[in-house]
């Protein structure tokens, strides 16, 4: 597949706005669950609020993907069959409750609705930040199930596409969460430092094993099953068009195996390798190391998500190995 | 349930093309609008088409055979482009199996063409939406036009007879007879899309012909020659009448 910038925006943007809101909600809870000490000043209105700018920066990159962006209220249709239209849903529902979460914890309006057990207050603001979890959590599986469930793209069609999703979506959350908190000193650096490690290595895990996945898939088409024809040797003549079509435009990336390899070097190295090191590195009075871990980061998730596309070997190309 | 496909013979393809330019005729000047023709006259022409010929060359030099193969949405009964479209263009209608792109409601976001695996999509470069094969919906079930062109404008034009169509779920349409009498087969089985239009695969036509073919050895008609002949040296009729 030939990677799409606007696509790849959009995954790497939300699942680090995503991950960055999981974050500071869940150390809010954790402050009431009182495992965490309270901070001076609480910023999770304003992480919240950065959240909430991540996922539209996303939606924004997503609209130069279409065609036709002034149709695009269309896409909730279909949410009975397809991902994408769940996808289409949810973003806005997330978008929309971490946008009360932050407005609720910057405002001075910020209710109590009841309390749990003897001691927990529950406030308006931790609810709706729940219900933010939940479309969050709902919105990383409709992200990666749009790629998850195409079966004729077997390099996707795993559940370990999910799994990364989530993982390096969420661990480049914590790592900006950890950067967040070491600029401003709030005193949760130890719990999102220690989450970023985890969360990264966890990712670097579950790529490596769906990069060795995608090693040993054999595509069970061929030039014999695409047009029907047995004899173990066919040479392309003509593929129908002489100055390419939408087929070799969109489905065959044409980069070298030197540079796809250069890209899952670095992409390695970058995401997982090189912030895991700084984080190790960083202490909660060195923002510019947990900051750099994240550019660093971010910058290898998009190398990803652009590997992610070149390692998907779209069926159709069987029928263009000869342009004439 | 009626299932309109193309069946068509590999056997006959002679990759002229005539389908796939009065394909591009018929449905460039249409209701939806032209399609892209970009180049058309100078090097690299490109543009969208609904149908396509490629050629392949089967076998090792000299024992090599040319295999003209079009290609074209294949209507699958199960087709993996249709569920994942989010605004629901893509539809499969239930009346006669034909897979259409509303293109007033497609956003152009190519995820139908994720979806195929066999690259029947094709995105207009200047409308900006997901277009394939109609099966010529517009000339079906056209009343003005005569009952015999009714037909995919590709089967009309196909100078070999190569394209049948017709409705695969009767068994006594031509499309259905051809599919079991001549090996119909579909394309990339191995994905389950069950796609309508079927191929009709190579076959040998060469007969051997032997001299006892051309005339019978036990020809009845040659005993009449043993028969018995007026003598040769008698007077005929036209010996003695003049004219």
């Amino acid at each position: 597949m030939k990677p799409a910038l606007s696509v790849i925006l959009l995954t790497t943007l939300i699942g680090a706005g995503q991950g960055l809101f999981l974050a500071y909600y869940s150390a809010e809870w954790f402050v009431m669950l009182s495992i965490l000490a309270r901070a001076q000043t609480d910023y999770s209105g304003f992480a919240a609020g950065l959240s909430f700018l991540l996922l539209a920066a996303g939606l924004l990159a997503s609209f130069f993907h279409l065609g036709h962006p002034e149709r695009a209220w269309r896409a909730a249709a279909m949410w009975r069959s397809s991902w994408l239209s769940r996808e289409v849903i949810t973003l806005p529902l997330t978008m929309l409750l971490m946008l009360g979460y932050a407005l609720l914890k910057l405002g001075s309006y910020d209710p109590l609705v009841f309390v749990l057990g003897e001691s927990i207050p529950i406030a308006a603001s931790t609810l709706v930040g729940f219900c933010a979890v939940l479309a969050l959590c709902a919105l990383y599986v409709c992200t990666a199930m749009i790629y998850a469930c195409l079966k004729f793209l077997r390099q996707w069609h795993s559940p370990l596409t999910v799994l990364n999703f989530i993982l390096m979506g969420g661990a480049s959350g914590f790592t900006l969460a950890t950067a967040l908190s070491a600029y401003t000193r709030d005193g949760r650096f130890a719990y999102f430092v220690g989450m970023a490690i985890f969360l990264t290595l966890a990712a670097l895990i579950s790529r490596f094993a769906s990069l060795l996945r995608n090693r040993k898939l054999r595509s069970p088409s061929s030039l014999q099953s695409a047009i029907g024809v047995h004899h173990p040797t066919i040479r392309q003549l003509a593929q129908g068009a002489m100055g390419g079509s939408f087929n070799t435009r969109a489905f065959i990336h044409g980069y070298g195996a030197s540079v796809v390899r250069l890209a899952r070097r670095s992409f390695l190295l970058l995401a997982f390798i090189a912030p895991v090191a700084l984080l190790q590195a960083g202490s909660e009075t060195s923002a510019f190391l947990c900051v750099s871990a994240f550019v660093l980061q971010y910058l290898g998730l998009l190398v990803e998500r652009w590997y992610f596309f070149i390692e998907a070997e779209h069926p159709q190309n069987i029928y263009y190995q000869m342009i004439s | 349930m009626t299932q309109l496909a193309l069946v068509i013979d590999l056997n006959t393809c002679v990759g002229c093309h005539a389908c796939v330019t009065s394909c591009k005729e018929w449905n460039t000047s249409g209701e939806a609008g032209p399609m892209v023709d970009r180049n058309p006259y100078a090097a690299e022409p490109t543009g969208t088409f609904f149908n396509r010929v490629q050629s392949f060359e089967v076998g090792n030099f000299p024992h090599t055979q040319t295999v003209h193969f079009p290609k074209s949405c294949l209507h699958c009964e199960d087709p993996p482009c249709v569920p994942v479209c989010p605004t629901g263009a893509s539809y499969k209608r239930p009346e006669d199996g034909i897979v259409l792109v509303d293109y007033d409601k497609c956003i152009g976001c190519e995820y139908c063409s994720w979806a195929c695996p066999y690259g029947a999509r094709e995105i207009d470069e200047q409308q900006k939406v997901m277009k394939k094969c109609t099966l010529c919906v517009d000339r079906l079930y056209d009343q003005s036009l005569p009952e015999q062109e009714r037909k995919p404008v590709c089967v009309l034009s196909c100078p070999t007879s190569a394209r049948i169509y017709g409705d695969i779920h009767d068994p006594e349409s031509e499309a259905s007879k051809a599919i079991n009498d001549a090996g119909g087969y579909q394309l990339m089985p191995e994905w389950g899309t069950e796609p309508a239009n079927h191929y009709l695969p190579r076959r040998k036509v060469d007969i051997a012909i032997h001299e006892e073919d051309l005339q019978r050895v036990d020809n009845p008609l040659r005993k009449e020659d043993r028969g018995p002949r007026a003598p040769t040296t008698r007077t005929t009729l036209d010996d003695s009448t003049s004219w």
